[in-house]
């Protein structure tokens, strides 16, 4: 992107335009998600910068709404902070069920749309698969249906069968949410897939199983472990399907938080808001580092 | 390793869901859920041990109705307006209320002459009288405080965003009565084409300065941010932000709309016995006296009116003055016509609905 | 391993050759191409069949309430799952008297039925079905049964003494249209549009008209959508493309990570910096540009839906387009200056149409996830700026029309899976690529 030496003032002008365009654009992308982090140890329950943080006086921050994120629901929040302090956080505190109801939900909808994708994808890249693209389109389809369809087709389904208000039930809505990603993920690592591998391992006289382990699951894992992360994303980032189909004592985080937003946004939410984007940072670095990883094993790029 | 503590974590989650006695209530959320929670749900589960699981919902009408005709009820008992508690037993959706069970006052009154007048169903006990009314930031207004209703859709003389509830119900009254309908025809020039477009044309006039709420934990919220100057809003809801964080909000009585929240049980309840338990429990004349200390929402009894004392937190206010029914207050107000609104409700809101989008 | 592969070479030969174990060799062909076609569908099945079964057949369960509305014709005991037929009169006098209007046999047959649903208390669900199509007669039909016992003939008489209503023509034909379950009135309203006395097909009061411009608006708000989506992505997309690997994979973080951050945590980011006393009015108020009593409003309405949209959905505008832009040769920019382009002609002439398809790509899938968009619009949106998914999730969970709401559901659905056709053939669902 280097400016050719040759370049009118216009050229120049324009150049240096374009890269301060550029540079507003990716302060649009990321500012709103970095505002949160400092707004969150506001000492003030307010969301703006009060006098004291903007002057970095140690007084206008304080971690109270992380505090209060442990205390919130809690029988006793005021006794001291022994063991039984914290065993009272881990059993009433209302954003930690929300985070527990959130890792077990996201953890077996992620394994149940990844054991499931990955197997399809695998069938789905057979040059030999009937169907192929009708199929392929009625996997994808829940990415693009409208979630408010999606999750009123359950309530009515989960009603009538006994699923409502049920983890399983919560559990398959959000696997069948996450299958689209991993089928995608997984198809992708297949696409670059060299045939020719299995069938010298087949020639060289494994079977298909050994095949499968020794051979097509270290190539394809990268593409796995990203649609798992996807899955798992979708899962911890739903919330239209839970107001929907989920019991009181089902509430994930991002149900909590829309409760919270609708009624009462105090820094809490900011502060909830805060740990999510760490925690989308480092699920981000992992993909990122797999990718690569994927590349460089399949000689794609150097990465 | 891991597996197994996650799976042992969601086994335990689950079983515990399934064991110990216990109870659904559904109710607004926000400060009239905390009053119950202390005044019902904590004493209740002191003395019967069973757990009450509190729920809130914008209405909790409508996701009751929307479960028991899907088939699938989790709430054992619900908190809601007399209208749709009307509404819903002629529906068949709810369960009936022996009233002659309900606990007698500390006098011997039996409860079905001790509860105020129009406050027993078939399938339905009030709990509370509460209020729709408008509440303002004096900061904001400068000095000048309004003093009649008609003032909320004045721009001119109180600039600044309004925050109104985004329903037809009490907006729709209140439009009349800003526009110079005494409060006891509002429902007879409301039952009229004409009166339904005269409210309409008064709403158009404040329509671009309308920021609309849905739930009653909202409005305190957005007076408090400063997204409005003057909301409609819950009598109770607003009292707590003045008393509680001490917010420079004010009260306009003059047109407020006052009505019953009654305790229902949905048709299907899951615990039926333990709800009607803890209807008996709750509407109580002491548990009624003691919500009062909590929220300003007056107690449906006449045995828990004279035992109305103090704000919980601080003893210097009395909470008889700040109830809807005193006479001051009742000077200009309206009762919430529940028969009007069974028959209007599906109609008035579709009306209001294709007005808000246009 | 792959049968099919080993013999795909000699498969123009003819057909005397066999096998070693003497078969012909098209038909081991034949059977190895069939198993290998097999085994691949034995691995798409379980998933499959999980869709199928999770998605595919809940969706096509509700949309069929969009045209099934047993409201008027059956009553559903919550407690015991009995269900009982009801208007049973009134609907054999329909059958009989096609287009008549109603005597009094009519009124007899409905006076009968009113004391069936009064001891059914059923009288509150007729009512709500008819009510879905005539305001204000719920309130008929519960008077009605409430009295139903003091009924005497003449019927028409005694109805009409109840309520002067039930002589109304147009109550009449909606009885008529729900006598059956199956109707497609709910269409009717989703355009809004009702049928008259005569059974004709006519809009709707003024003052109630509401789905056509919702759906009008939700299409104008995608489309903006879209396009500031496109006009925010391509320089950047185009920056990225051009840049050395190392800096753009750095750069790629800024577009990544919206993209990986909870929907609900960039709303809560856009309410803190759009609200009157957020940051961005804050700073505008301090650094002088505004007035303190002249804060902007941005939020709770169309600015905020806009808004917020724009940013959720511009990575997924910026990723197509990179991969596309990516591998586009810069030789032919270049030669096309050599050969006297200005710079802009260059743009317009050789680099810009080998990234249409990119566009393509990006714009089409933006504004299908805008469509149906409902989180953001229900939180910032305001009044004006709902979509017509907040309008579904309304009836579903408020005004419990939910009839209603499948039939609104079933035509945003039906646009949608034009859409997604379009770009299976435009682009491949294959093509999909997620960062």
């Amino acid at each position: 992107m280097a400016l050719p030496k040759h370049a009118s003032t216009l050229e120049r002008i324009w150049h240096y335009t374009y890269l301060a365009i550029c540079a507003l654009i990716f302060l649009f992308l990321i500012a709103p998600i970095l505002i949160v982090i400092p707004l969150s140890f506001n000492a003030e329950p307010y969301f703006t910068f009060t006098e004291k943080m903007l002057n970095l006086d140690p007084e206008g921050y304080s971690t109270r709404w992380y505090d209060l994120l442990l205390t919130f629901g809690m029988a006793a929040p005021d006794a001291p902070r022994d063991s039984s302090w914290w065993a009272d956080v881990w059993a009433n505190a209302q954003w930690v069920n929300a985070a527990k109801n959130s890792v077990i939900i996201g953890f077996f909808s992620t394994l149940l749309a990844t054991v499931l994708g990955t197997l399809a994808a695998l069938g789905l890249s057979r040059p030999e698969m009937p169907f192929r693209r009708a199929i392929m389109a009625v996997l994808i389809s829940p990415m693009i249906v409208p979630i408010i369809i999606t999750a009123t087709g359950l309530f009515f389904f989960y009603s009538m069968t006994g699923l409502a208000n049920t983890y399983i039930g919560i559990i398959m809505a959000h696997a069948t949410l996450g299958i689209p990603f991993v089928i995608i993920t997984v198809t992708a690592t297949l696409v670059g897939f060299d045939h020719s591998l299995t069938r010298a391992a087949a020639s060289l006289g494994a079977n298909p199983t050994t095949t499968f382990f020794k051979i097509i699951m270290p190539l394809i894992l990268p593409g796995v472990i990203s649609g798992a992360l996807f899955a798992f994303v979708t899962s911890f980032d739903e919330v239209v399907v839970v107001l929907f189909v989920a019991a009181h004592d089902q509430q994930t985080i991002p149900r909590q938080m829309w409760n919270g937003i609708r009624e009462q946004i105090s820094p809490a939410i900011l502060s909830v808001a805060t740990i999510l984007v760490l925690v989308s940072i480092a699920l981000l670095t992992t993909v990122e580092l797999l990718r690569r990883r994927s590349e460089r094993l399949r000689g794609l790029s150097p990465g | 390793m891991k597996k197994t503590l996650v799976l042992t974590t969601a086994l335990t989650g689950l079983a515990f869901t399934a064991s110990a006695a216990e109870v659904t209530v559904m109710s607004w959320g926000g400060a009239y859920t905390k009053s119950q929670v202390e005044a019902y749900h904590k004493p209740f589960t002191a003395e019967t041990g069973i757990t009450v699981n509190s729920v809130d919902a914008d209405n909790p009408a409508t996701p009751i109705k929307a479960q028991v005709e899907a088939g699938n009820v989790s709430v054992d008992v619900a908190d809601v307006e007399l209208s749709d508690a009307i509404r819903l037993c002629d529906e068949g959706l709810l369960e009936e209320i022996d009233t002659t069970l309900l606990t007698a006052a500390p006098d011997g009154t039996p409860a079905t002459e001790d509860f105020i007048d129009g406050s027993l169903h078939d399938c339905a006990v009030a709990n509370i009288v509460w209020t729709t009314l408008i509440g303002y930031d004096k900061d904001k207004l400068g000095g000048t405080e309004p003093t009649s209703i008609a003032d909320f859709f004045d721009l001119e003389k109180y600039p600044g965003k309004r925050g109104m509830r985004k329903a037809a119900k009490t907006t729709l009254e209140m439009a009349l009565m800003g526009d110079g309908v005494p409060a006891a025809e509002v429902y007879e020039v409301l039952a009229t084409d004409e009166g339904v477009d005269r409210a309409f044309a008064k709403l158009d006039s404040i329509k671009d300065e309308v920021i609309w709420w849905e739930a009653g934990a909202q409005p305190p919220q957005l007076l408090a941010d400063g997204e409005v100057t003057m909301t409609v809003v819950w009598n109770g809801r607003i009292f707590n932000a003045i008393a509680e964080e001490g917010k420079p909000f004010g009260l306009l009585w003059d047109g407020q709309i006052y009505d019953l929240d009654l305790f229902v049980v949905p048709k299907g309840a899951p615990n039926k016995d333990e709800a009607m338990e803890f209807i008996k429990f709750s509407t109580a004349t002491e548990q009624l006296a003691n919500q009062a200390s909590w929220i300003p929402y007056g107690p449906a009894r006449k045995s828990s009116i004279e035992k109305v004392g103090s704000f919980h937190s601080d003893p210097s206010i009395d909470m008889k003055v700040h109830m809807p029914t005193t006479e001051e207050h009742l000077a200009n107000a309206v009762q919430n016509d529940f028969e009007f609104w069974v028959d209007y409700d599906a109609e008035l809101n579709e009306r209001f609905n294709a007005w808000l989008a246009n | 391993m792959s049968d099919a592969a080993v013999f795909s070479d000699i498969t123009t030969q003819t057909d005397s050759l066999t096998t070693a174990d003497g078969r012909p060799l098209k038909a081991a062909l034949a059977a190895a191409q069939a198993r290998a076609r097999r085994r691949a569908f034995f691995l798409v099945l379980p998933l499959l069949a999980f869709v199928l079964l999770t998605f595919v057949a809940p969706i096509g369960q509700m949309l069929h309430r969009s045209v099934h509305n047993p409201g008027f014709t059956e009553h559903h005991d919550i407690a015991s799952g009995a269900k009982t037929p009801i208007m049973v009169n009134l609907r054999q006098w329909f059958d009989d008297n096609a287009d008549a209007a109603p005597d009094e046999t009519a009124y007899a047959a409905l006076a009968a039925d009113l004391l069936v649903l009064r001891d059914l208390k059923a009288a509150g669900n007729v009512g709500t079905r008819i009510n879905y199509e005539r305001a204000g007669s719920r309130s008929l039909f519960t008077k009605a049964a409430r009295n139903a016992k003091k009924l005497e003939p003449p019927y028409t008489e005694a109805i009409l003494d109840l309520d002067e209503d039930w002589g109304d023509p147009a109550l009449w034909q909606v009885m008529r249209g729900a006598s059956s379950a199956y109707t497609l009135n709910f269409y009717l309203a989703a355009i809004d549009k009702t049928r008259d006395a005569g059974g004709n097909v006519v809009a709707v009061d003024e003052v109630r008209q509401v789905y056509v411009k919702l759906f009008l608006r939700t299409l104008f708000l995608s489309l903006l959508i879209t396009v500031l989506c496109f006009v925010l992505a391509f320089p950047i997309a185009h920056l990225l493309a051009t840049l050395p690997l190392r800096y753009s994979n750095l750069l790629m973080i800024f577009v990544l990570l919206p993209f990986w951050t909870s929907l609900l945590v960039r709303t809560t980011s856009w309410i803190v910096l759009l609200q009157s006393e957020g940051v961005l009015n804050d700073a505008m108020v301090a650094t002088g540009i505004l007035a303190d009593e002249n804060r902007i409003q941005m939020m709770y309405n169309q600015a905020g839906t806009i808004i917020a949209m724009t940013h959720i959905l511009l990575p997924f505008m910026v990723l197509p387009l990179y991969s596309v832009m990516r591998p586009i040769d810069k030789s032919y920019v270049r030669a096309a200056r050599s050969l006297g382009a200005t710079s802009w002609t260059a743009f317009r002439r050789i680099y810009f149409p080998q990234t249409v398809p990119g566009i393509g790509a990006g714009a089409l899938l933006v504004f299908i996830l805008a469509v149906g968009y409902y989180i953001t619009p229900a939180l910032v949106g305001g009044a004006d700026g709902q979509l017509i998914s907040n309008f579904i999730a309304y009836h579903m969970t408020k005004s419990l029309n939910w009839s209603l709401a499948a039939a609104l559901a079933a035509i945003l659905l039906g646009g949608i899976l034009i859409l997604y056709w379009l770009y299976d053939q435009l682009v491949g669902i294959d093509n999909l690529k997620l960062g």
